[in-house]
C-alpha cells in the first residue's frame, strides 16, 4: 500500500462519514420527520381508512344543503298525518329514511347533523387546545410559581373524571345551551393540553437548539413561540384528533342525560341519539342506529388517523 | 416512603378542598344565584326570600364559605332539596348499589381484557389480533348508553335472557344487611335472592365494562409485545427455560405492569360511565342520584356531596395506583 494511497483512502473516508453524517441529521430535522411521517402514513391503510372517514363527513357536512332532500326543521303533512306515539312513519317515497318524532325527515337531519357535530366537535376541541396550549405554555416557559399555580389548576380540573367534569360543569350553569355543552366539553381538555405542553416545553428548555438560540441573543419570547412551541405541535396535533372523537362521545352522553343543546331544531347526532333516539327504541330504533353509527364511524375516523399520527411520528418506528 | 404518603395526602386534600371552593363560588356566581336556579320559573319574590333565608343565602359570602368548608369538612352536607332527607343518608342508600355495579364491571374488564390482549399480543397479525383490534375500537367508539339499549333490546325484549332493568325482582324479600345484594344474600343464606342479584348484575356491568375492557386489551397487548421483543426473554428461551416459565414469570410479569396503572385510571370511566349505565337501567345508584338531581330543578346539596365523593375516590385510587407501583415494581423501589 503507497503513502499516497493511503491518504486518499482516509481522505476518502472521512468525506464519506461527513456525508453520512450530514445525509443522517438532515434526515433526523424537523421537516425530514414530518415528510417521512406523511410518507409512511400514506402507506398505512388504518391511516387513509382513518382519512377517508373523515373525509366523507366533511364532504357531507360542507354540502349538507346540497346533498340533504329537504329542510331538516320542515315539518312534513304526509309523515305527521301517520305520526302517534307508537308509530313513526318508516321510509316512503321522498323520504328515504322516514320520519323522525316531529315529522321531519329524517335524513335530511341526519346529512345536517354532519355539520351540527363537527361544529360542536371541532370548536369544543379548538377552545380546549387554544386555553390548554396558553395555559402549557405560559407554565412551561415562565416556570416557578407561575408554573405551580398552573399545575395545581390542572389537579383540581383532573380530580374529576372527564365526563362527570363536563356533567358538573353543565350542571352548575343554570340553563343549558349549545354553548354551555361546547364549553364543558372544552374545558375537559384544557389540563390535558396545558400538561402536554409544559412537559414539552420543559424538555426541550435545556435541550442544544434552545442554548443554541439564547446563546445567540435572540429574545425570550421569540425562542418560546419560535423555537419551542413548532416542537411541541405535533404532539398538540395528535392529542386533539384524538380528544375531537372523545368530544362528540361527550356531547352526546350530556343530551342523554338532559344536559343538552334545547333547541328542538337542532340536527345533531348527539342530540338525536341521546334524545329521540333512546325515547323513541322500541317504536323506530333507525331514529337510534342512524345517528349511533353515524357517531361511531366518526369516532373511529378520528382514533385510527390520531393512532396513525401519532405512530408515524414516533421515531422508534422510523427506518 | 411515608413521607412521600403525606405529601401526597396533603396534596389530596388541598385539591378537593380548592374544587369544592370554586364550586361553592361558582354557584353564588349564577344569574340570581343557587335560589333562581332552583325555583326557576315559578320564582316570586317571597318564595325567593323565604328559601334565601332557610338556605341562609342572605348572610355575608364568607360567612357562608367558612360554614360550607367546616360542613365538606365534618361531611354535612344538610338536607336534599328534592326529598327533604339528609344528604348523606341518600348518598348512603345509593352507594353499594354502584359499588357493586362498578366491582363486577372491573372484575369484568380485568377478568377478560388481560387475557385477550394477552392472545391477541402473541397472535400478532393474525385473525384472533386483527379482531380484536376492530372490537376494541368500535369498544372506545361507541356511545356506551347506546350499548346498553342495543344489549337490553336484544335480550331482554327479544330474547328473555336478562331483567330488563333493576337491582333485584320485586318482592323477592332479600334481607337487606349491608346494601350488597349479592353479598346480602350470601350472608343471610338467601341464595336464591344471590342468584337474582346476580342475574340483573350481568348486562349492566357488560355495559358499563365496554370501555375499560377496551382500553385493557390494547394496553395489555401492546405492553406484551414490547416485553416479547425484550433481550432477557430471548435469554430466557435460549437458556432452555420451559415455555410455559417464561410466559408466566418473564412476560406477564412484566407486561402488567402497565396494565396496572390502566386499571387505575379506569376508575374515572367507571364513575362516570356509571351515571349512564344506570340511567338505562334504571339502577338506582350514585349515577341515578347525579341524573335525578340534576333534571326537574338542581339539588345542589346533593350534587356538591356528590362532586366531592367522586373526587375522592377518583384521586384516592390512583395514588393507591401509583404506591403500589413500589411493591409491584422493585425498580421504582430503589430509586
Amino acid at each position: 500500500m503507497s503513502g499516497s494511497g493511503g491518504i486518499a483512502t482516509l481522505a476518502d473516508h472521512k468525506r464519506r462519514r461527513v456525508e453520512e453524517l450530514i445525509a443522517r441529521t438532515s434526515e433526523a430535522g424537523g421537516v425530514s420527520l414530518i415528510r417521512d411521517a406523511g410518507r409512511r402514513l400514506l402507506r398505512n391503510p388504518t391511516a387513509v381508512v382513518g382519512a377517508a372517514i373523515i373525509l366523507l363527513f366533511l364532504v357531507i357536512a360542507i354540502f349538507a344543503p346540497l346533498v340533504a332532500p329537504h329542510d331538516p326543521v320542515q315539518r312534513f303533512p304526509e309523515l305527521t298525518r301517520d305520526l302517534t306515539v307508537d308509530h313513526i312513519p318508516g321510509a316512503t317515497a321522498g323520504h328515504p329514511l322516514g320520519s323522525d318524532p316531529l315529522g321531519r325527515d329524517f335524513a335530511s337531519r341526519m346529512i345536517y347533523g354532519a355539520r351540527q357535530t363537527l361544529f360542536v366537535g371541532v370548536l369544543a376541541t379548538l377552545i380546549g387546545l387554544l386555553l390548554g396550549v396558553l395555559l402549557g405554555v405560559i407554565a412551561g416557559a415562565v416556570g416557578g410559581r407561575v408554573d405551580m399555580v398552573v399545575m395545581r389548576l390542572t389537579d383540581v380540573m383532573l380530580a374529576l373524571p372527564s365526563l362527570l367534569l363536563a356533567i358538573t360543569l353543565v350542571a352548575l350553569a343554570s340553563r343549558s345551551t349549545q354553548w354551555t355543552v361546547i364549553i364543558a366539553v372544552a374545558v375537559v381538555n384544557v389540563p390535558i393540553f396545558a400538561r402536554l405542553l409544559r412537559g414539552s416545553m420543559l424538555a426541550q428548555r435545556e435541550s442544544d437548539h434552545v442554548l443554541a438560540a439564547r446563546a445567540l441573543g435572540v429574545k425570550r419570547h421569540d425562542i418560546v413561540l419560535r423555537h419551542m412551541l413548532p416542537n411541541s405541535l405535533t404532539a398538540v396535533i395528535v392529542q386533539a384528533t384524538l380528544t375531537f372523537a372523545v368530544a362528540i362521545l361527550d356531547a352526546a352522553a350530556l343530551s342523554f342525560l338532559g344536559l343538552g343543546d334545547p333547541d328542538i331544531n337542532r340536527a345533531e347526532w348527539g342530540l338525536m341519539l341521546g334524545v329521540d333516539g333512546v325515547r323513541y327504541f322500541e317504536v323506530r330504533p333507525e331514529l337510534a342506529y342512524f345517528p349511533a353509527l353515524a357517531i361511531i364511524l366518526v369516532a373511529l375516523g378520528f382514533t385510527l388517523l390520531g393512532e396513525s399520527i401519532r405512530e408515524a411520528l414516533d421515531p422508534k418506528n422510523r427506518r | 416512603m411515608v413521607r412521600v404518603i403525606l405529601r401526597r395526602l396533603i396534596q389530596l386534600i388541598a385539591t378537593v378542598i380548592a374544587l369544592m371552593t370554586l364550586v361553592f363560588f361558582w354557584l353564588r356566581s349564577l344569574p340570581g344565584g343557587p335560589v333562581d336556579a332552583l325555583l326557576g320559573e315559578r320564582a316570586t319574590p317571597q318564595t325567593r326570600e323565604l328559601l334565601t333565608r332557610a338556605l341562609g343565602y342572605d348572610q355575608p359570602i364568607w360567612v357562608q364559605y367558612g360554614r360550607f368548608l367546616k360542613n365538606v369538612v365534618t361531611g354535612n352536607f344538610g338536607n336534599s332539596i328534592r326529598t327533604g332527607e339528609p344528604v348523606t343518608e341518600v348518598i348512603s342508600r345509593a352507594f353499594p348499589a354502584t359499588i357493586e355495579l362498578a366491582v363486577a364491571a372491573i372484575i369484568i374488564a380485568i377478568g377478560l381484557g388481560i387475557p385477550l390482549g394477552y392472545l391477541a399480543a402473541r397472535h400478532r397479525g393474525r385473525l384472533l389480533d386483527n379482531a380484536t383490534i376492530i372490537v376494541t375500537l368500535v369498544g372506545i367508539s361507541i356511545p356506551i348508553f347506546f350499548l346498553g339499549y342495543l344489549l337490553k333490546d336484544w335480550l331482554t325484549q327479544d330474547i328473555h335472557l336478562f331483567p330488563p332493568s333493576g337491582r333485584i325482582t320485586t318482592g323477592l324479600g332479600n334481607t337487606d344487611v349491608t346494601g350488597f345484594f349479592v353479598l346480602d344474600g350470601l350472608l343471610t343464606r338467601e341464595l336464591d335472592a344471590s342468584a337474582d342479584a346476580l342475574w340483573h348484575l350481568v348486562l349492566p356491568a357488560f355495559t358499563l365494562a365496554t370501555i375499560p375492557l377496551a382500553i385493557i386489551i390494547r394496553i395489555t397487548r401492546a405492553s406484551v409485545l414490547d416485553v416479547l421483543d425484550e433481550d432477557y426473554i430471548r435469554t430466557a428461551d435460549a437458556k432452555g427455560l420451559r415455555n410455559a416459565t417464561v410466559r408466566k414469570r418473564h412476560v406477564l410479569r412484566n407486561a402488567l405492569l402497565p396494565v396496572v396503572t390502566t386499571i387505575g385510571l379506569q376508575t374515572g370511566a367507571l364513575l362516570a360511565g356509571a351515571v349512564l349505565t344506570e340511567k338505562v337501567y334504571n339502577w338506582g345508584g350514585l349515577g341515578t342520584l347525579i341524573t335525578d338531581s340534576i333534571s326537574g330543578g338542581r339539588d345542589y346539596p346533593v350534587l356538591q356531596a356528590l362532586i366531592l365523593l367522586a373526587a375522592v375516590v377518583f384521586i384516592v385510587v390512583n395514588l393507591a395506583v401509583d404506591l403500589s407501583y413500589a411493591f409491584i415494581d422493585p425498580r421504582v423501589r430503589v430509586k
